[in-house]
Parts: structure tokens; C-alpha cells; sequence
């Protein structure tokens, strides 16, 4: 599931690649691929919350005081008289118009929401990913560099112990220590509430509260990259090239950093991009924990509410960000790889 | 004279003790083991060690949120319940969680995998998407709809972490079942006259089982980390003590920032400690496996 562990596999998988086509037929059948993936990713959200036992209309419902002609009304909106397929197609034209219904608990249009607590997320993920990726691949190639040093075993060992922390718990623990017993940091939300500090002011602030959320993700994701990064690095050790450069005369570093490393880094970059779905798992939980104002933190009140609408939107949303973004990892992947650029 | 298959089997024998042999040979690989057994046997004595009464809300006489004492060396959590009792009876439901749920995903990956990699034409097309599908969707999010859709329970939650975590698993069977079958003895014994039935069970499934096994081992951890994701998210059955669920109780009473860390710490520590064994095991394992492994 979200934590999938790095196996030999999936860096295998980057080799797995298709070399032969040119790249115009390559973009078509990738982007052919995940344009199958979206489509399957609106019928899940579409049939997922409607092919249910029961009354749909129960179910959108369920926790709510309602009457029974609330109910009826409901079933006339979401057109649930209609077959099924027509409810699809109607479904369909609305998701085409960015209409993502309506939510219960905000009584406002779904799309509107995730609009607004995208940025947040955008914020906290990217600084989080920004500073996992350096950590990650610099560790990884100076670990794999001194394979069987104790700068190697003690960074295998904190990857291997931080990757089996679930991020949540992370989380309440710094929560534990530096919000709640030294208070050196807040525990909740993006900015203090009831201040209208603006410009640096603000800006501190912000950063203030993204410190321990930022932290807990870095902390779980960098594992992963630093243990692909010294995987690559160990793969190119006994190169030919290496010798060569050796031969030449070159610094260890030099030959570290000039030949090794760009060359470990191309199966790492399509890894890094595919890791994002598990930095939006990192963003349900952190946004949870931390009361971080996101699409993850709108997720986990759309599955309290229980606010279907909100939590379908958001699956769907969520989803076609990792879609396009796995589809950018390849195209990525093709452009950097010269051996690929000629075909 | 030896018949065939008792040869076989004694072959079988030997290669599975030369396997435990390289495999208690690696230190981590064993401690991770002997924890895992310690900690599965608590699992099991947890209604003989500690009495469920002890557990009723109802009944409890002691204050909620204790420090750790004589009579609580844990403390207590803020129903006043021992936090130690309820850390030993949440063991249950996240082992079972994670045992179960692992399987589903390897008998689903396993035979998506050989179906993919076994068959041409439409079908592996048709099948590949789906295994594309299954790859790059969220499976948090993915586990969250469906256990949200579905009524709570134990059950439901097995269901949602099986069934978005088997396509790793398929993508990896996939590509040892096509390694196997462009072996010259597939091709002869399709010669021979045997069905797609006879080749995937009794060719394909039987070498692509030990790299399914190393894998199983790794997925067990990642299952238990869903588990207690899932029920930290509130999806859990509400009625089962889990360790996902002491979380999510501490993070709604506030436990973290009032400072009470006997109730923060002890289930996560757990909750660490079985996925690294987990971890450790099937790294040991896999590179008892795979022999290329060895040298990293």
C-alpha cells in the first residue's frame, strides 16, 4: 500500500522502460496509459459511492438528521431515479466543468475547496519533498561511496528504522516533545489564529508552523530515497568508466561526484517522481495530525463527517495529481537520459 | 528403489535446511525472528494474561491519564484503562490485520502476475491496465474510499489494504513468470501436450513461489503500518483495540501536546519494533534468495 518498501524491483522497473519506439509514438502510448488511468479512476469515484448496498441517498447521508423529504430532494439532485448509466454521463459533464458537487458539512461546491486548500498542501509537500531529495540523494551516494563504514551501517540503520515509523505516530511525537513539552513550536493549524501580521511577519509565521510537519514527512521519505540512491551508486561501482576516470588521474571525489553519481541519478529521478503517491499518504496523515489546513486535512474531515462528496472529490483529485505526475516522471526520465535522446 | 517423487521430496529437504542454514547464519535476520515469535506468542496468551473484563470502561477504577506506577507500568489511558493491557490486546488485531491482509495481496498479485505474464493479446492488455491502474492510484486514498464506503469492521479493513497492495507484487511475479516460461523446458513440455493450467501450476508457480515468500515478509510490515494508518484515521471497527486506534484516541484527547507520553509512545514503539523485524527477516531472506543481493 502507500508504504511500499524499495525493493530490487523497482529499481528494476526504471529499466523496464520501453527503448525501441520514437519518442513521438513513446508520449502517445504514455499519455494513452494514463489517460485509460484517469477515466478508471472517475469510474472508481463515480460507482464506488453509488453501486452500494442500500440507498445511496441513505448513505450520503448517514450521521445526519434528516427528514424524509430531505432524502427525497436529495435523490431528485443527485438524479438517482435515472439508470445508472445516465447518472454516469451526468457525472461525467459536471467533473468536465469542474463541478466536484456539493459538500454537506461546508455546504459549499467541493471544487471550490480543494482550490483553496491547495496551496497549503503544495506548500508542505514540496518543501518536504525539496529537502528529502537533497538529504536522501547525498546521504545515499556518500553511504554506498563507503560501503561497510559505519557512516554506511549507521545511515542504512536510521533509513531502515525510520521507514518502519509509521508517519503519524512521527508526528505526535514531535508534537510530544517540541510542541506540547517545550513548546517551542505550535501544534495546530497554518498561522496564528486572530493575527493579521502580513509581509515577513506573516511569512515567519508560516514558516514557524510548517517547521514539525515538514519534519515528519522529510523524516519518513528521505529513507526511501537515500536507500534507491546507494542501490544506483553500488550498481555503477565496478563500472569500466570508474577505472577510467581513476586512470586519468581523478580525485575519489571527483570520480564520485563527475562520473558516478550523474549516472546512478537517472534510474533514481523516475523512482523520486513515482514516490509521490506516497507523499500523498504522508499528506492525509501529517495534515491530520497537525491540523494543516490541505487537501489532506479536507480528506480526513470528508471521512469523519462522513461528507462523501468531499471525500470522492478529493480521491479524485489526488489521484489524477499523481497520475499526471507519474506521467511526467517518464517523459522526464526520456529527456534526461542521453542514451535514450538518440533513439 | 527410490520413487521419483520421495527423490523429490528429499531434495526439497535438503535445499530447505541448506536455506535455514544461510539464513541463521545472518544475525539481524534471526533476532528479528525470535522477536517476531515472542511477540506473536503474547498475541496469543493475551486473553489468559490479561481478563478482556479488564478492559470494560464500565468497570475500571482507576483515574484516567496516570503516569506510569506499581499497579500501571504503563499507566493509564483516558478511560482509565491499563495502557499495557490494551497495548497487549491491540497486538491481536494489528497482527491479524497484517497477516491477513498480506495474503489476500499475494494470492491476488501472484496469480494477476502469472495471468499477465502467461498470457497474450487482448487479455494482457486488459490486464496490464489494470495492474497500471492499481500502480500509480493512491493507495492510501484508495483504502480510504473503499473503507469508508463499506461497513466497519476488521474485515473491511483487510479487504481495503489487500486490495490496493498487490500490484508491487503482480509487476514483480510478472516479470519472473516471463524469465521462466522463455525456458527451453516450458517449451517442451507445451510440446508434450500440457495446458495453460499445467504450466502455470506445475512450472511457473513453484519457482516464482520463494521470491513471492521474501516479498510476503517485507508486505507484512508495510500491511501492519496501513492497519494503523487506517485505524488512526478513523476507519477502523470501532469495537477491536488496536494499536492504529490507541493513536488516534491520543491524538483526540490531545495526549501529545498535554504531554502524556505513556499513552503516545508505547503504541508506536510497538507498532516500530514488529515492522522492523519484518523487515529484517525478509531483507535476510530475500539475499538468502537471491544471492546477487549479498554483496550490498
Amino acid at each position: 500500500m502507500s508504504v511500499a518498501p524499495v525493493d530490487p524491483a523497482a529499481v528494476a522497473a526504471a529499466d523496464e522502460l520501453p527503448r525501441g519506439p520514437s519518442l513521438g509514438r513513446y508520449l502517445a502510448l504514455r499519455a494513452g496509459g494514463s489517460l485509460i488511468s484517469l477515466v478508471m479512476v472517475v469510474v472508481v469515484g463515480f460507482f464506488a459511492f453509488r453501486i452500494l448496498p442500500g440507498d445511496p441517498a441513505i448513505t450520503l447521508t448517514r450521521g445526519r438528521q434528516v427528514s424524509p423529504e430531505e432524502v427525497e430532494r436529495l435523490r431528485q439532485e443527485l438524479g438517482l431515479d435515472d439508470a445508472l448509466p445516465v447518472q454516469f454521463w451526468h457525472y461525467l459533464l459536471d467533473l468536465l466543468r469542474g463541478d466536484l458537487g456539493t459538500s454537506y458539512v461546508y455546504r459549499r461546491p467541493v471544487s471550490e475547496l480543494v482550490l483553496e486548500h491547495l496551496g497549503p498542501t503544495l506548500l508542505l509537500t514540496g518543501t518536504a519533498a525539496l529537502l528529502s531529495v537533497v538529504l536522501g540523494l547525498w546521504l545515499g551516494q556518500k553511504a554506498a561511496w563507503r560501503r561497510g563504514t559505519w557512516f554506511d551501517k549507521i545511515h542504512t540503520g536510521l533509513a531502515l528504522t525510520f521507514w518502519s515509523v509509521p508517519t503519524f505516530w512521527l508526528g505526535l511525537l514531535l508534537l510530544l516533545v517540541f510542541g506540547g513539552g517545550l513548546g517551542w513550536f505550535p501544534t495546530a493549524g497554518m498561522e496564528t489564529a486572530g493575527s493579521d501580521a502580513s509581509g515577513l511577519a506573516h511569512v515567519l509565521d508560516v514558516a514557524h508552523h510548517l517547521v514539525l510537519p515538514v519534519v515528519t514527512m522529510v523524516a519518513v521519505v528521505y529513507a526511501q530515497y537515500l536507500m534507491v540512491m546507494r542501490a544506483s551508486v553500488l550498481e555503477e561501482m565496478h563500472e569500466d568508466y570508474l577505472t577510467t576516470a581513476r586512470a586519468k588521474g581523478l580525485r575519489e571525489d571527483l570520480v564520485r561526484t563527475r562520473h558516478a553519481v550523474p549516472n546512478a541519478l537517472l534510474p533514481t529521478t523516475t523512482l523520486i517522481f513515482l514516490t509521490i503517491g506516497f507523499l500523498v499518504a504522508g499528506a492525509v496523515t501529517v495534515e491530520a495530525v497537525f491540523s494543516w489546513p490541505g487537501l489532506g486535512y479536507l480528506a480526513y474531515q470528508g471521512l469523519n463527517a462522513p461528507d462523501l462528496p468531499l471525500l470522492q472529490g478529493t480521491f479524485v483529485v489526488f489521484s489524477a495529481a499523481v497520475i499526471v505526475m507519474n506521467l511526467v516522471a517518464d517523459l522526464v526520465y526520456r529527456l534526461i537520459d542521453p542514451r535514450l535522446k538518440a533513439a | 528403489m527410490v520413487r521419483p517423487s520421495s527423490a523429490a521430496r528429499l531434495r526439497r529437504r535438503a535445499r530447505l535446511r541448506e536455506v535455514w542454514s544461510e539464513f541463521a547464519s545472518q544475525r539481524s535476520g534471526l533476532v528479528g525472528l525470535v522477536l517476531l515469535l515472542v511477540i506473536v506468542v503474547l498475541a496469543l496468551l493475551a486473553p489468559l494474561l490479561v481478563p478482556i473484563e479488564r478492559l470494560d470502561v464500565t468497570r475500571v477504577t482507576a483515574p484516567s491519564n496516570a503516569a506510569p506506577s506499581g499497579g500501571h507500568w504503563l499507566g493509564t489511558d483516558p478511560q482509565g484503562r491499563d495502557v499495557l493491557a490494551v497495548l497487549l490486546w491491540g497486538s491481536r488485531a494489528s497482527l491479524l490485520v497484517g497477516f491477513a491482509a498480506t495474503a489476500v495481496s499475494m494470492v491476488l498479485g501472484t496469480v494477476v502476475g502469472m495471468a499477465a505474464g502467461h498470457f497474450r493479446g487482448l487479455w494482457q492488455g486488459v490486464i496490464l491496465r489494470f495492474v497500471d491502474f492499481f500502480l500509480v492510484v493512491p493507495s492510501l486514498m484508495l483504502a480510504i474510499v473503499l473503507s469508508s464506503v463499506l461497513s466497519r469492521g476488521l474485515g473491511t479493513i483487510i479487504l481495503a489494504i489487500g486490495v490496493t497492495s498487490w500490484a508491487q507484487t503482480a509487476r514483480i511475479v510478472r516479470a519472473q513468470t516471463l524469465t521462466i516460461e522463455s525456458r527451453p523446458y516450458i517449451e517442451r513440455s507445451i510440446a508434450l501436450g500440457a495446458g495453460d493450467v499445467h504450466v502455470l501450476g506445475r512450472h511457473v508457480l513453484p519457482s516464482v513461489m520463494p521470491l513471492v515468500l521474501a516479498n510476503t515478509t517485507l508486505a507484512v510490515g508495510s500491511a501492519i503500518i496501513a492497519e494503523s494508518t487506517l485505524s488512526f484515521l478513523g476507519l477502523g471497527d470501532p469495537t477491536t483495540f488496536s494499536w492504529g486506534s490507541m493513536l488516534k484516541s491520543a491524538l483526540d484527547t490531545g495526549a501529545a501536546t498535554a504531554g502524556y507520553w505513556w499513552y503516545v509512545l508505547p503504541p508506536g514503539l510497538a507498532i516500530v519494533v514488529v515492522v522492523l523485524c519484518f523487515t529484517l527477516v525478509g531483507r535476510a531472506l530475500e539475499s538468502v534468495l537471491n544471492p546477487t543481493l549479498r554483496s550490498r
